[in-house]
């Protein structure tokens, strides 16, 4: 029996024979690929790969998400990224040099960032940075909270999704990789791009939902106006 | 009670006192994601039998001490309400449940891919709500379930079920009357292949009668795979295909 395609596999369904399909969410047991995961199997550039329906996040180099800044240690913020692991940023990773006695002044606790996994080491022990154009601390707008397996299809396929949200609702989104999303503009843009982003979440596995969505809000802006 | 010149009888006309067939389980009844503040969680009737179990993580090891530098540990709490019982439980653990506990983990820890999450915990918390015999194979049915809900990485799924003795004869999935009154009871859980992870006995069985109620206890969790498969697989069955998504790159361009 082959559970293969865009089908719901539980973690042991046997996915493939071929042992070079192994994909992500998969492992090989002799000779056979079988699913780690409760979720999605998929075919991905000939690979298998299980895609999963929950889970947390776990951090790793290069990734963009929303941070908390949760507490103030000697030169270090550590920083809640949502995910089992915190994150620490080091002062030295600031786009300006500032002094330690500064360091409340310029990132308080609660304060939140948009931020940038720098590495991760087999410890997890995970290091942050600040030190770029596009990451900094949000000052203004909101912070929403998704799964972080549901992503990807908040972003879409090529950022589909997530340009025709920012067109529509003339708002600036960011989505982090760890499932926390920065949403600004106005109040009333603002309340309906939460409530688009839950339903997103809630509809993630479904087809069309890009076109769905986009009849969501045309509905929902006609009855604003 | 039963006096001792009575000949009580399990069976009749070849049935058991609820009517099953001595290979035949309870009714089951799962529900997954019962739970909203849970990662993963599960509702579970085995007969009657109602537990739930609740997964939470992986997350942050509190006590810091029980940390392990190199994989994720498993926590498992087995917890009977002290409505559950005829006479009513005294709350909290005890012998009893401690061991439950540490059988049970023992049982769900082989499958679970503990090396992918160093430094975290995985908490496992199953509540008995109602017991009639056989709760620990319902806890970890269960608690596997709840597991695969709240995404953690397994090999298989776990299917628990238990084997007894009764009037000489080996029965699938005793009650609670032939769990008391019987002479022996083998609660085992095992992977879909068949892999043993519990294995248990209380009371006593000639070598053959334990083979035989293996073979039948193994059979059970065949059964009970199915459904527990069947249960999450329906959960999404709404929806036909995923559309693909890229890999997530360069996400915003505006700066703040």
């Amino acid at each position: 029996m082959d559970r293969m395609d865009r089908n719901v596999v539980v973690p042991g369904d046997l996915l493939s024979d071929d042992p070079k399909k192994a994909g992500e969410g998969t492992y090989v047991k002799d000779g056979k690929v079988c699913s780690l995961l409760y979720g999605m199997a998929s075919s991905y550039k000939d690979k298998v790969r299980v895609i999963p329906l929950a889970g947390k996040y776990v951090p790793s180099p290069g990734d963009t998400v929303v941070g908390t800044v949760q507490d103030i240690v000697f030169s270090n913020w550590i920083v809640n990224i949502n995910s089992p692991y915190e994150g620490l940023l080091h002062i030295s990773e600031l786009p300006r040099k500032i002094e330690m006695n500064e360091m409340s002044r310029y990132l308080r606790i609660g304060s939140s960032v948009m931020i940038r996994v720098k590495d991760v080491d087999s410890t997890m022990k995970v290091e942050l940075t600040l030190n770029d154009r596009r990451l900094g601390i949000l000052t203004r707008g909101r912070v929403a909270e998704i799964s972080p397996t549901r992503v990807p299809r908040l972003i879409g396929k090529g950022g589909s999704m997530i340009n025709m949200l920012k067109k529509e609702l003339n708002c600036n989104i960011f989505v982090g990789q760890n499932g926390r999303i920065w949403v600004d503009g106005n109040d009333d843009d603002m309340d309906l791009a939460l409530k688009t982003i839950l339903i997103i979440e809630k509809e993630a596995h479904t087809t069309g939902l890009t076109d769905r969505i986009l009849e969501f809000l045309r509905v929902e802006k006609e009855a604003r106006s | 009670m039963i006096g001792m010149d009575e000949k009580l009888s399990f069976f009749k006309n070849g049935v058991r006192l609820d009517g099953r067939r001595p290979d035949e389980l309870r009714p089951i009844k799962i529900e997954v994601g019962v739970l909203a503040r849970a990662d993963g969680s599960c509702y579970m009737e085995m007969g009657d039998n109602k537990v739930i179990a609740a997964v939470y993580g992986p997350r942050e090891v509190h006590p810091r001490h029980l940390q392990e530098a190199t994989r994720a540990i498993v926590r498992y709490r087995y917890n009977m309400a002290s409505f559950s019982v005829e006479e009513r439980k005294r709350p909290g653990p005890d012998r009893r449940s401690n061991e439950v506990s540490k059988v049970s983990r023992e049982a769900l820890e082989p499958v679970i891919l503990t090396s992918y999450f160093p430094k975290s915990v995985v908490d496992v918390f199953v509540e008995v709500l109602q017991a009639d015999a056989g709760t620990r194979t319902a806890g970890i049915n269960a608690a596997s379930v709840a597991l695969a809900d709240a995404g953690i990485p397994m090999k298989s799924l776990i299917s628990s079920c238990a084997a007894g003795k009764v009037d000489g004869e080996i029965v699938l999935d005793p009650m609670k009357i032939e769990d008391n009154l019987g002479e022996a009871d083998v609660p085992i859980a095992m992977t879909p292949n068949g892999d043993i992870t519990l294995l248990q006995m209380d009371g006593r069985l000639t070598p053959e009668e334990f083979r035989k109620a293996l073979t039948m206890a193994k059979a059970g969790c065949e059964q009970i795979y199915e459904i527990q498969r069947k249960v999450l697989v329906d959960r999404y069955s709404s929806m036909d295909e995923p559309e693909s998504c890229d890999e997530v790159e360069g996400l915003s361009e505006e700066e703040i």
